[in-house]
């Protein structure tokens, strides 16, 4: 199915969060996601299903002020 | 100085983004003797452990700020909307596992200025969910009372918009809101540009300096980072030891009594 990660198009396989987290290659301990607008915490993801469209948010640590 | 249930000796907090490298930015850490670094979150590019591949981001970014032992203060920078706001602090809460959020809405996108009304109700939500925040806001009073209605412990009025370096634009409002709210850590956050600018900040009573620009972009970082530190020192000391009323004329100070008559 087609979602955005990170505002850029991707085609995955996986139908839960954990799972298209290690499709991506998005394995760093320090990620936070959140789908379509909404937090899921890292205990959730497994639980968390994908749906054609989502817009999936995918953080890292950075510099800020 | 007490922030929620932490108390810290240094007050200065410093930000931790557009250092030259991440080495000079670890220095001027060292050299501020701050105790609070500001951190933010940004959408993940490169996969891995290892993180950005220029050390300013990702998991190996984040290693090398928890190796400073500076308590982690992650910010909402760029959001412009309560919800963003409030997403970015739940993930910001799991990334770096600190309750403590520096709250960010921000209004306007040329002069960075807080949208003092999602302000006020991103607080509020954030409080109820357990965070303690630290909100960046206008030195506006009736605002900063619904903040701490809204459950926020600590107030952080701008000096001058982010990163303009302008100093303190209104040091009237400042007075005002330490007169306003005798007990409530106040930090002057953005708008410092130089020493100057984060002693007038201490000396009008604030209780700490949050910067970042004045910093990362002067020309020797880490001399400028002590230099800031020693300058919020004597703001304070002078602002504890209750400075001399101004007079609009020559008092000698010297006295006069025994002077030779010599004319």
């Amino acid at each position: 199915m087609k979602i955005l990660v990170n505002a850029t198009a991707r085609d995955i396989q996986s139908g839960t969060l954990d799972k298209a987290l290690a499709e991506l290659g998005m394995t760093s301990p320090a990620l936070a996601t959140a789908l379509n607008g909404i937090f899921v915490s890292r205990a959730k993801r497994a639980d968390t299903q994908l749906s054609e469209g989502d817009r999936l948010e995918v953080l890292s640590p950075m510099q800020g002020g | 100085m007490q922030l929620y249930d932490t108390t810290v000796q240094s007050r200065l907090l410093l930000g931790t983004a557009l250092y030259p490298s991440p080495q000079v930015l670890n220095e001027a850490i060292a050299a501020s003797d701050t105790e609070i670094i500001t951190v933010s979150l940004r959408r993940e590019v490169a996969s891995g452990a290892d993180g950005g591949p220029d050390g300013r981001s990702g998991a190996g970014f984040w290693d090398s700020l928890r190796a400073t032992g500076a308590h982690i203060l992650p910010n909402t920078a760029g959001c412009h909307s309560v919800q963003e706001a409030v997403t970015t602090a739940q993930m910001a809460r799991e990334v770096f596992d600190t309750s403590w959020i520096k709250l960010e809405v921000i209004g306007h996108a040329d002069t960075l200025q807080p949208d003092v009304f999602g302000l006020v109700e991103a607080a509020g939500i954030l409080s109820r969910d357990g965070f303690q925040v630290f909100p960046y806001t206008t030195e506006d009073l009736v605002v900063g009372e619904r903040l701490l209605e809204a459950g926020c412990e600590v107030l952080m009025p701008w000096g001058a918009p982010i990163g303009s370096g302008q100093g303190l634009r209104n040091p009237d409002g400042l007075r005002a809101m330490r007169a306003h709210f005798p007990d409530t850590p106040l930090i002057v956050d953005a708008g410092i540009g130089r020493p100057s600018d984060a002693a007038q900040a201490m000396e009008l009573g604030m209780d700490a300096v949050l910067l970042n620009t004045a910093v990362a972009k002067a020309g020797d970082p880490a001399l400028m980072a002590a230099a800031m530190a020693q300058a919020i020192a004597a703001g304070r000391a002078g602002f504890v030891a209750d400075p001399m009323e101004r007079r609009n004329m020559a008092v000698p100070s010297t006295p006069v009594l025994g002077l030779a008559e010599l004319a």
